[in-house]
């Protein structure tokens, strides 16, 4: 689905992502994790074209997009969610998914259903709480036309009921298909949802693999905690 | 029949700015461009069709090149300008009608400077006439602007203003749209201008003044951000309430004084009470 080559962005001396190669495998969930200050993030705004990379490729499902503009890479198939909730907050919540879309009020309804948000649709982006916000910022990416999912910190600052309606959604999302890279700092949500876990540690992939194999691999710990 | 004629001429400027407003909304109010280059739009649109007509140009397509003059200059702006957000907007802005002020204050060859233009023809003899005219086009504008407001294309300039990289991540180039909206929105304070300058007969440099566009700016807060109907109510306020004080009967240098206080004591209770004006939908911060 996405493949990174050797990427490479600093800021002033500061490698913040050092040649950080990996792909994402289609139909899987894939999460980041890794320390404050990895370079997760940034690895997100390259990949959508928020910051241009110093150096590497960037490929999804073939096409190079590395450096291209961001309208352009989501319109090439990228979706993404961001650590804080960016909603258009003067708008209701119907035409916050409109803005991704043009969609019946029957599918707009079914989106938000499928991320179990609660409220009605006609209400304003603003009068929303945190974890609402959340949700429909989740919907609004999945109704837009994607590829590749990304959430960045999906379960930041949401209730454990949120939580667990996050992981479910999750889950229902990679049944019917989607392709899901995710930056979390949940151990027990990234352990319990993910196919395939990448570790980064000072702007490069320490080491990837299934949630087992990550758990046992003692670098992990090591830059997590310092040896 | 004297005071027939008043209405009609305070009618004719609440219509012609009723047009500035409203366009101004585009870029201010649904886009989230602190242009303060409006202004400038209006002057260009008022020395473009006044020269033209001068030059013996029929007077309805001098009017229309004042609009595409304006939008061409909106369009110029936006390429470099609009990378730029809030005060920074705000200031390269205003800079460009201060510009525009001085390119009429010293290009005398073509302007004649600070002596101005005079005897720019009518487009018709008699006020009530023109009064019609102002109103068919003010209510044009208002319906684009209303349907801009409605469409696609209103609604992404919407999501650009709360948050243009969410929007950018939807596929919107954002770039395309903040450079249409300035350029729409010049094209009607260039047709504003136009029609300004062949209502009063006579422009100079005075028009890039910077009390016009703390009036713009205090009738747009005023009626409200983001929406169209506020902006035309606003404007209708904001040229009717100080009106009265001329019946009171105070010397000239204490009336223009007063109206100034009156604006700002407006602004003031606005911002207090109403931060989002009589209709608008947007909150001020």
């Amino acid at each position: 689905m996405i493949s990174v080559q050797k990427l490479d962005k600093h800021f002033g001396g500061v490698y913040a992502v050092h040649n950080c190669t990996f792909t994402v495998k289609e139909n899987t969930i894939t999460s980041i994790i890794g320390p404050n200050g990895a370079g997760k993030t940034t690895l997100f705004n390259l990949i959508c074209g928020i910051s241009k990379p110093d150096g590497g490729k960037i490929f999804l499902r073939g096409t190079e997009i590395t450096g291209l503009p961001t309208h352009q890479i989501a319109r090439l198939g990228i979706s993404r969610t961001f650590q804080q909730a960016k909603l258009f907050r003067n708008m209701s919540v119907k035409d916050n998914l409109l803005i991704a879309k043009t969609a019946s009020d029957s599918e707009i309804k079914e989106v938000l259903k499928s991320v179990h948000f609660p409220l009605d649709m006609n209400t304003k982006a603003s009068e929303l709480s945190y974890g609402q916000m959340r949700l429909v910022e989740i919907a609004r990416a999945l109704l837009k036309p994607h590829k590749l999912l990304m959430l960045d910190e999906p379960t930041a600052g949401v209730n454990p009921k949120v939580r667990q309606e996050l992981k479910e959604i999750l889950f229902d999302l990679k049944k019917k298909g989607h392709t899901i890279l995710l930056i979390e700092h949940d151990m027990e949500f990234v352990m319990s949802i993910s196919d395939d876990v990448i570790v980064m540690t000072q702007g490069a992939v320490l080491t990837r693999g299934t949630p087992k194999q990550v758990q046992a691999d003692k670098r992990v710990l090591e830059a997590y905690l310092g040896k | 029949m004297a005071f027939i004629n008043y209405l009609i001429h305070l009618a004719i400027l609440i219509g012609i700015y009723s047009i500035l407003t409203v366009s101004l909304n585009l870029a201010v109010g649904f886009t989230g461009l602190l242009n303060m280059g409006h202004v400038g739009f209006f002057g260009i649109g008022a020395y473009t069709s006044a020269l033209l007509s001068l030059a013996g140009f029929p007077i309805w397509l001098s009017i229309l090149c004042g609009g595409l003059l304006a939008m061409i200059s909106g369009l110029l702006l936006a390429l470099p300008t609009t990378r730029l957000k809030g005060d920074y907007l705000a200031l390269a802005t205003l800079g460009f009608t201060f510009i525009m002020g001085s390119v009429a204050r010293n290009w005398t060859d073509v302007t004649r400077g600070a002596l101005g233009i005079p005897g720019i023809p009518k487009i018709v003899k008699g006020n009530p006439e023109f009064l019609v005219i102002v109103l068919i086009i003010a209510a044009i504008t208002y319906f684009v602007f209303w349907k801009i407001s409605k469409s696609r294309f209103g609604k992404t300039c919407e999501a650009i203003r709360d948050d243009e990289l969410a929007a950018k991540m939807l596929g919107k180039d954002t770039f395309k749209h903040k450079i249409a909206a300035l350029g729409i929105s010049a094209f009607f304070a260039g047709i504003g201008g136009a029609l300004f300058a062949h209502y009063i007969t006579f422009i100079d440099p005075s028009i890039f003044g910077i009390g016009d566009l703390i009036l713009l700016f205090s009738m747009l807060i005023v009626g409200g951000l983001a929406s169209v109907k506020g902006s035309a109510i606003g404007t209708i306020i904001l040229f009717l309430l100080p009106e009265p004080l001329r019946f009171i009967g105070f010397p000239s240098s204490i009336l223009g004084p007063m109206r100034e206080i009156i604006f700002a004591l407006i602004l003031l209770l606005i911002l207090i009470y109403r931060p989002k004006g009589f209709f608008g939908r947007v909150d001020l911060a």
